[in-house]
C-alpha cells in the first residue's frame, strides 16, 4: 500500500466495485481483442451486478472498459451512446452463474475480423478484479500484472522449456506468479505466468513454437 | 521506512525530527516508491486539482445522479450560504459542508472524483481542504502537503482496521475520511503532530459505530448527507484539538475500537442494503422504483 491507494485513485463514481472494477473487467475483454473493432458483445451479469447494474452505471462502465477507456475517463458516462455511434451491438443479460462472486460479469465478444472471445470475472472491491475464466479456461488472476496464459499438452519438460524460453527471450523480466492446472493426466494443461514487466510483443508467438505448446494469450495489466 | 501501523510512532518520529507529518511522509513515500519527492508532490497536486474540479461540477444545481434519486443537495446548501450570509453556521462552515455534498453529488452522477479514502466518502476531505484553499486562501502548496498527513493516517487505519464499508460499516469510510481531514486541518492551522493525531481520534470517536445502509445499495442516500456530517465532524474535531482539548483515549486505541466495533457489526449493516435506512418502507419503495420489485 502507498499514499495514493488512500488519497486516490482518481476515478469515475459512484462506486469502486460497481464502476472502477467494472471498467477493468471490460478492459480485459478489450485487451483480448488485440485492437480489432468489436461488432457484438453480450454481457451476462450475475448476482448483485444483475439486479443493480443500471442504477450504479455498471452497464456504462463495462461498455466503456470494452471500448478501452480507463476508469478515470469522463467519457464513461456517455459510453453507451459512443458504442451505438460506433455500431457496436451490445446486450445485457441478468443471469445467475452458479457459485460466482456476487459482482460477476461474463463478456462474450465478436470482432470485425472474426475474432471471438469470452471472459468472466468479478469485481471484488476497491476497484480490484479477479478473472475466473478466459475462452472456457478456468483460472484466477488479478490482471494487475502482465500475465501469459499458456495452453499446452500435459507432457514432461514443457514447463522448463517455457520458463527457459522466457528467461532467454526477456532476460530482465521476472516471473512474479505461476500457477498450473490440467484437465487430466496427459490431457490439456494451462500455465498462468505473471511477469513484473510487459514483455516484448513477439514473446507470445515465439512461445507458440515450443513443442507441445498449443496457444498463448497475453493479458496486459488493466 | 515507516510501517504505518502506529499513530504514536508516526507522531514521535515527526516530533523527534522536528518535521511536520506531511514532510516526513512525503520523504518516506518517495523512498518507498522509488520516485522523487517532486514527482509525488506533483501527483498529489493533480489529485487536489481533481478534488477542486469535483466540488465545482457537483455544485451544478441541475446535475442528477444516474438513478435519478438525488442531485442538487450541495448546490442548495451553497445557495443558502450565499442567500443568508453564511446562514446558521457561518460562511466558512456552511460552504465547506456544501462542497462535501457537492463532491458526493458529482460521484453519484458518474463524475470524476478522488476516492479519499473511498468513493462513498469522497466529499469529506475536499469539503474541508478545498474550502481552506478557496475561501480562506491558504497557499496551495501547504494544502496539497496536508494530504500527505491525511493519507498517512488513512494508511494506518487501513492497516490496523479498515477503510471499507463492506468490512467496517460507514465508520470505516466516512469516519476515516473525517479523521484524515481533521488531521490535515490541524496541520494547516499550525498544530503539532500530536494535535493532528488527537483530531484524528476525536473524529473517529464521533462516528464510532456508524453503519453503512445505502438505500437500494446506491452511493446516494444517506451517503451524500453523511459526507456533510463528515466535514462538520472534521472541523469540530480539529477545533477541539487546536484548542488543546485532551483526547483521553489515544488515537491508536480509537482505531482498535473502530475495528472491534466493525467486527461485531451485523452484516446487514455493512453495505449489503439489508438493514438500516435501506429496509425502511420508504427505502424499499425507492429501491423498487429504480430496480423494479
Amino acid at each position: 500500500m502507498n499514499i495514493f491507494n488512500i488519497i486516490g485513485p482518481e476515478m469515475i463514481g459512484p462506486s469502486s466495485s460497481h464502476t472502477a472494477g467494472a471498467v477493468r473487467l471490460g478492459n480485459v475483454a478489450y485487451e483480448m481483442m488485440l485492437g480489432a473493432k468489436p461488432l457484438r458483445v453480450k454481457i451476462e451479469l450475475s448476482g448483485s451486478f444483475g439486479t443493480t447494474y443500471k442504477g450504479h452505471g455498471t452497464d456504462r462502465a463495462l461498455i466503456a472498459g470494452i471500448l478501452g477507456f480507463k476508469s478515470d475517463d469522463e467519457a464513461i458516462r456517455n459510453s453507451l451512446k459512443i458504442a451505438e455511434e460506433m455500431g457496436l451491438n451490445y446486450s445485457f443479460v441478468p443471469t445467475q452463474i452458479p457459485d460466482a462472486h456476487p459482482n460477476t460479469a461474463r463478456i462474450s465478444f465478436e470482432c470485425e475480423n472474426g475474432l471471438k472471445g469470452r471472459v468472466m470475472g468479478a469485481s471484488v472491491g476497491g476497484g480490484n478484479i479477479r478473472i475466473h475464466e478466459i475462452n472456457g479456461l478456468k483460472l484466477d488472476i488479478a490482471a494487475d500484472s502482465p500475465t501469459l496464459l499458456i495452453i499446452h499438452s500435459d507432457t514432461p519438460g514443457v514447463i522448463a522449456d517455457v520458463t527457459n524460453h522466457i528467461s532467454d527471450f526477456d532476460p530482465d523480466n521476472n516471473i512474479c506468479n505461476f500457477t498450473l492446472s490440467r484437465d487430466q493426466r496427459g490431457g490439456t494443461a494451462l500455465m498462468t505466468i505473471a511477469l513484473d514487466n510487459i514483455p516484448k510483443e513477439e514473446l507470445g508467438t515465439s512461445l507458440e513454437n515450443i513443442e507441445n505448446v498449443q496457444s498463448v494469450i497475453l493479458i496486459k495489466p488493466v | 521506512m515507516i510501517r504505518y501501523d502506529s499513530v504514536q510512532d508516526l507522531v514521535e518520529l515527526a516530533e523527534a525530527r522536528q518535521l511536520k507529518i506531511s514532510a516526513l511522509v512525503l520523504a518516506d513515500q518517495a523512498k518507498q516508491m522509488g520516485l522523487s519527492e517532486e514527482a509525488l508532490y506533483n501527483q498529489m497536486e493533480d489529485s487536489f486539482d481533481t478534488m477542486i474540479a469535483s466540488t465545482r461540477s457537483g455544485l451544478n444545481p441541475d446535475l442528477r445522479s444516474t438513478s435519478g434519486l438525488t442531485g442538487g443537495e450541495g448546490a442548495k446548501v451553497m445557495a443558502y450560504a450565499d442567500r443568508k450570509e453564511g446562514g446558521l453556521a457561518g460562511e466558512f462552515f456552511t460552504r465547506a459542508i456544501a462542497r462535501g455534498m457537492a463532491t458526493a453529488n458529482c460521484n453519484a452522477a458518474m463524475g470524476k472524483i478522488v476516492a479519499s479514502p473511498t468513493a462513498g466518502s469522497c466529499g469529506i476531505i475536499p469539503g474541508a481542504l478545498v474550502s481552506l484553499y478557496e475561501d480562506k486562501k491558504f497557499p496551495k502548496r501547504d494544502v496539497v502537503m496536508s494530504l500527505f498527513t491525511a493519507g498517512a493516517f488513512g494508511m494506518i487505519i487501513a492497516n490496523k482496521a479498515s477503510i471499507s464499508g463492506a468490512e467496517g460499516g460507514c465508520q470505516a469510510e466516512c469516519g476515516s475520511a473525517s479523521g484524515m481531514a481533521a488531521a490535515a486541518l490541524v496541520e494547516l492551522q499550525g498544530g503539532s503532530p500530536k494535535a493532528c493525531a488527537d483530531a484524528l481520534g476525536m473524529a473517529l470517536i464521533n462516528q464510532m459505530g456508524l453503519i453503512c445502509d445505502p438505500v437500494a445499495g446506491l452511493v446516494e442516500i444517506p451517503c451524500i448527507k453523511r459526507n456533510a456530517a463528515g466535514v462538520s465532524i472534521a472541523i469540530c474535531s480539529a477545533t477541539m484539538a487546536l484548542a488543546g482539548v485532551e483526547l483521553h483515549i489515544p488515537a491508536d486505541e480509537c482505531i482498535q475500537v473502530m475495528k472491534s466495533v466493525g467486527d461485531h457489526m451485523n452484516p446487514d449493516f455493512k453495505e449489503t442494503a439489508k438493514g438500516g435506512l435501506a429496509t425502511t418502507p420508504t427505502g424499499l419503495r425507492l429501491k423498487e422504483k429504480i430496480f423494479g420489485a
